[in-house]
């Protein structure tokens, strides 16, 4: 499945109406050495745009910001223990959270890969 | 995500930022250049922090620290300059030996700091006379302001403003030097003397802001950068930015100015009265002795203190510090990963009741009490060449 992506560096991969989240490689680029990750609580409801998972590196903390408005129905456990592998795969296996999607017009509203890339080499 | 660099705790002007005669050094090692004390400071290199903090805990690491202000007063002998000296700060100067290196501070006129900085005494005597210092980046404006309006009419200010930094610190930096300076590695720590490193001729100090042994290197401008190769093309030696010097000196223990020191705390509160000596503290004479000795005899109200959170969650700098889930003690001043513990370390000030080893307390992250214990620094073992 493709993935879409938003100016704050998240990436979404939608599943029916579920969809994974994470950050992207040029997010934990700038991150540097990932030591900590907190994600959100299971049921837990977020909207669009709103602080959903901190990730921080050995220098500073930052909000990771949902990318769709939605209810957390998973969480990748396996980043608390071992939150390098958010530089090591941020786009696959490093995923932060599933969402089920309230309204699945918000998608319409990120950027694809080509977009995405286009956006990072203006930064 | 919000962007980091966003949270990054530099304080840039709003003129452009300077740059070190060893900037272009850094761009091409491809350094992530930042603002940092009014100067484009390298904050890391493609290693990154937690590999940059392990190559200078386990072999040496170099780092460009030009940024930091240099200065010289001079007067007609040792006593005239040292005596101006310790009219503005708490530390014995007088007993300096000749090559020594002097820990103090700028004290305010309420006991605050104005300052943290490094005395040296020339080990030559026909230089007596002369003390060097070496003053933090972002108060060297400050500092200096302060000592030409203090100093009196027979002690000289001097700026050298031509003249780069450059340490090299951990356990190897010893058998660098003595390839490239030799006789610089039977220095003591807290010692500095002229050497030729490298073909350059440098003043070599044995200090440093890691925890670890190591030198730092003082060469005019023209200079730096060729020595800086030299120093990186030894085997021994890898690249480190502002990063992980804070990461290396926040696990020493040391305090950063602005963040765990700054006007408002005291020497005593911070846990420095090491670096005053036994007959400043009887004979005062220094701005702020009076709040600084009251504090001696009665102790702080409130002290410094090493943090070890629970769990892997940092607590950075402004985080609260409060009894479980009871009343606030005090705030944490610098706090992150510490990449040699393994975990998140803090430091920061807590009412003096409260500040003993092993007092369980909570800081308050992102609204959620997190168990911690005060504890002893530093977090990892110093390592200077006594």
């Amino acid at each position: 499945m493709s993935k879409l992506f938003t100016k704050d560096h998240e990436w979404l991969a939608v599943d029916g109406d579920v969809a994974t989240v994470g950050i992207t490689a040029y997010a934990q680029s700038q991150l540097g050495d990932v030591v900590y990750v907190e994600l959100p609580e299971l049921g837990r409801r977020v909207s669009k745009g709103g602080e959903a998972a901190v990730v921080e590196s050995v220098k500073a903390a930052s909000d990771v910001f949902s990318p769709v408005t939605g209810e957390i129905v998973e969480v990748n456990a396996a980043l608390s223990d071992a939150p390098q592998s958010v530089n090591e795969d941020p786009e696959g296996g490093a995923w932060f959270f599933k969402i089920r999607l309230a309204d699945k017009g918000e998608t319409a509203e990120l950027m694809d890969k080509a977009a995405y890339d286009a956006f990072v080499a203006t930064l | 995500m919000a962007d980091p660099d966003s949270t990054s705790h530099d304080h840039a002007d709003a003129a452009p930022p300077l740059r070190t005669p060893l900037y272009d050094e850094h761009v091409a090692l491809g350094a992530r250049m930042v603002p940092f004390a009014g100067y484009e400071m390298p904050v890391q290199y493609p290693a990154g922090i937690l590999a940059e903090h392990g190559w200078t805990r386990e072999a040496a690491g170099l780092f460009d620290v030009s940024h930091m202000g240099q200065a010289t007063v001079s007067a007609r002998d040792h006593e005239t300059a040292a005596r101006a000296l310790e009219a503005l700060m708490p530390g014995d100067i007088l007993g300096l030996g000749l090559g020594r290196i002097r820990y103090t501070q700028l004290t305010t006129d309420d006991g605050g700091i104005v300052d943290d900085l490094m005395v040296t005494r020339p080990i030559d005597p026909a230089d007596d006379g002369r003390l060097m210092l070496v003053v933090n980046a972002g108060r060297k404006a400050i500092d200096y302001a302060r000592l030409a309006e203090r100093l009196p009419a027979d002690v000289a200010l001097h700026v050298a403003a031509d003249r780069a930094l450059i340490a090299l610190q951990g356990p190897k930096a010893e058998a660098v030097m003595a390839r490239l300076a030799p006789g610089a590695e039977a220095l003591a720590f807290m010692s500095a003397a002229p050497f030729t490193v490298a073909g350059f001729e440098a003043s070599v100090a044995r200090s440093g802001y890691t925890g670890e042994d190591g030198f730092e290197i003082s060469v005019t401008d023209g200079h730096a950068a060729a020595l800086w190769r030299a120093l990186l093309a030894e085997p021994e030696v890898k690249p480190v930015g502002l990063g992980a010097r804070d990461s290396l000196r926040l696990e020493a223990g040391l305090c950063l100015y602005g963040h765990d020191i700054d006007e408002t705390t005291s020497p005593v509160e911070a846990g420095l009265v090491w670096s005053i000596g036994k007959r400043r503290r009887a004979g005062g004479g220094f701005p702020g002795d009076g709040r600084i000795r009251h504090e001696l005899e009665a102790g702080p109200a409130r002290k410094r203190v090493g943090i070890r959170p629970e769990g892997r969650a940092p607590a950075r700098e402004g985080t609260e510090i409060r009894l479980p889930g009871g009343a606030p003690i005090g705030v944490v001043t610098s706090g992150g990963f510490g990449p040699t513990v393994g975990g998140p370390v803090a430091m920061g000030y807590v009412a003096a009741a409260h500040a003993a080893p092993g007092t369980a307390v909570e800081l308050v992250v992102r609204g959620k009490g997190l168990p911690a214990t005060i504890a002893q620094m530093p977090f990892v073992p110093n390592r200077y060449k006594r």
